[in-house]
């Protein structure tokens, strides 16, 4: 068994799994946080996007006791005050989602895009940075709209942050 | 996954003890591949040593021409490495383009070069720079190292530390990827190190892996332009044959990719 410590969505975690606990278990499993889905299982689908230490990876191919010591951001972490995240409130503005099981991963991914690359996104850029998130319901078009929205509202929260 | 122990190496020492005391245990790095194998049962080691909590193992340095690639160096910190992108922009370039987003920023130099899969993109950058494969215990040129598909000269308690190479004048890597699966049917990188030095590394299309063109080296380094390469012939033998494309359609594709990486360095 493998002792880790987690600190998820701002709280530190800590419990006894096997050694072979994927993060994505330990999570909807141990911590009950199940907005973090399992798509595929084979690290194609990006369902289980979350955010280890600030940066976005597939949860179902990394270790819980890999992830010991970080600071894990789940879909359940990114709201804040009673508001939906400004990329949570463009899905749903946009019409984002249809069965809605890619969105949590979708988000976490988006999120991660506009950390990375800034809140100005073309199409182009969106659809090359969402190579590792399949929808099998959208066509992808709504979602890139979305990603677009939301981080245009991102940049706005960051200007604010600036002055 | 079947059961296995997950230790944490706090040094190079520290990581091949661990090793050496397991009944079957492997190194883990990014673990991008060797996850989803041992979630498939396909690899179903004792032990995992993680090595991507040894101090500065993941350090790029440039000094000048001169570059050094820690070996738990992530593909996303290749890919955007300030310094690397004015030395050497074609590996960027490669760098991100493997996998996605998410598996960049897991996914190691080190750990893409052990696994030596045959249409994993570093190795043919590795053969191209004429790269030294620095390990636990000694350095190799990176000829050295590839020695077929998924098969390496490190031995069982042996790592990847860094790659270092001095970087071209110019040099570009061009891949077809599958449609489907994103990996490269045929990948080449063509590396020009001035004074008819010209090294072709090709991956992705050879049943034995990771290839050095010789016969596109002795072209190019007499003219570096596309057209030296159409009297060269890729040989169907050594092709891989699968369901994705026939030897036949790998061999050209070999060529096509050639001849776009020349362009493209060439520009």
């Amino acid at each position: 068994m493998a002792k880790v410590e987690i600190t998820v969505n701002g709280k530190a975690t800590s419990a006894n799994v096997e050694d072979r606990t994927l993060l994505v278990d330990y999570l909807r499993e141990t911590r009950n946080l199940t907005g973090t889905h399992v798509g595929c299982d084979t690290s194609q689908c990006g369902a289980c996007v979350v955010h280890v230490d600030g940066k976005a990876v597939k949860s179902c191919t990394m270790l819980a006791a890999q992830a010991s010591g970080s600071d894990v951001k789940t879909i359940e972490g990114v709201a804040g005050n009673g508001a939906l995240h400004p990329m949570q409130e463009a899905f749903h503005q946009n019409h984002g989602l249809q069965c809605g099981f890619c969105t949590p991963g979708m988000i976490m991914a988006g999120i991660d895009m506009v950390n990375r690359l800034g809140p100005k996104l073309d199409e182009a850029t969106i659809r090359a940075e969402l190579e590792g998130n399949i929808c099998r319901c959208t066509g992808y078009h709504n979602i890139v709209k979305s990603i677009a929205a939301g981080a245009k509202e991102m940049g706005k929260g960051m200007k604010k942050a600036a002055q | 996954m079947y059961e296995t122990n997950y230790h944490r190496a706090k040094d190079a020492a520290d990581a091949a003890k661990k090793l050496r005391s397991s009944d079957d245990g492997m190194y883990l790095s990014g673990g991008m591949t060797l996850l989803p194998t041992m979630k498939q049962r396909l690899a179903a080691p004792s032990d995992l040593v993680d090595l991507t909590h040894i101090k500065d193992m993941n350090k790029i340095s440039v000094t000048r021409k001169d570059v050094v690639i820690g070996a738990t160096a992530t593909h996303a910190e290749v890919a955007s490495h300030a310094k690397l992108m004015k030395v050497c922009p074609s590996l960027c370039a490669l760098a991100s383009h493997i996998g996605d987003p998410h598996v960049r920023n897991r996914g190691t130099i080190g750990g893409s070069i052990a696994n030596n899969d045959p249409a994993a993109d570093y190795p043919s950058a590795m053969m191209a720079l004429g790269a030294t494969i620095i390990t636990n215990k000694r350095k190799m040129k990176a000829e050295k190292f590839f020695t077929g598909m998924f098969d390496t000269a490190l031995a069982e308690d042996e790592f990847v530390k860094a790659v270092s190479f001095t970087a071209p004048k110019r040099g570009a890597y061009s891949k077809f990827p599958n449609p489907a699966s994103r990996y490269a049917m045929a990948g080449v990188y063509v590396a020009d190190h001035g004074k008819g030095d010209v090294r072709v590394g090709v991956t992705g299309a050879s049943q034995n892996g990771v290839y050095r063109a010789k016969d596109m080296e002795k072209a190019l380094s007499k003219s570096f332009d596309a057209a030296a390469l159409e009297g060269c012939n890729v040989d169907e033998g050594d092709m891989l044959s699968d369901i994705h494309g026939s030897s036949a359609y790998r061999a050209n594709l070999v060529k096509v990719m050639a001849k776009r990486a020349v362009e493209a360095a060439a520009s």
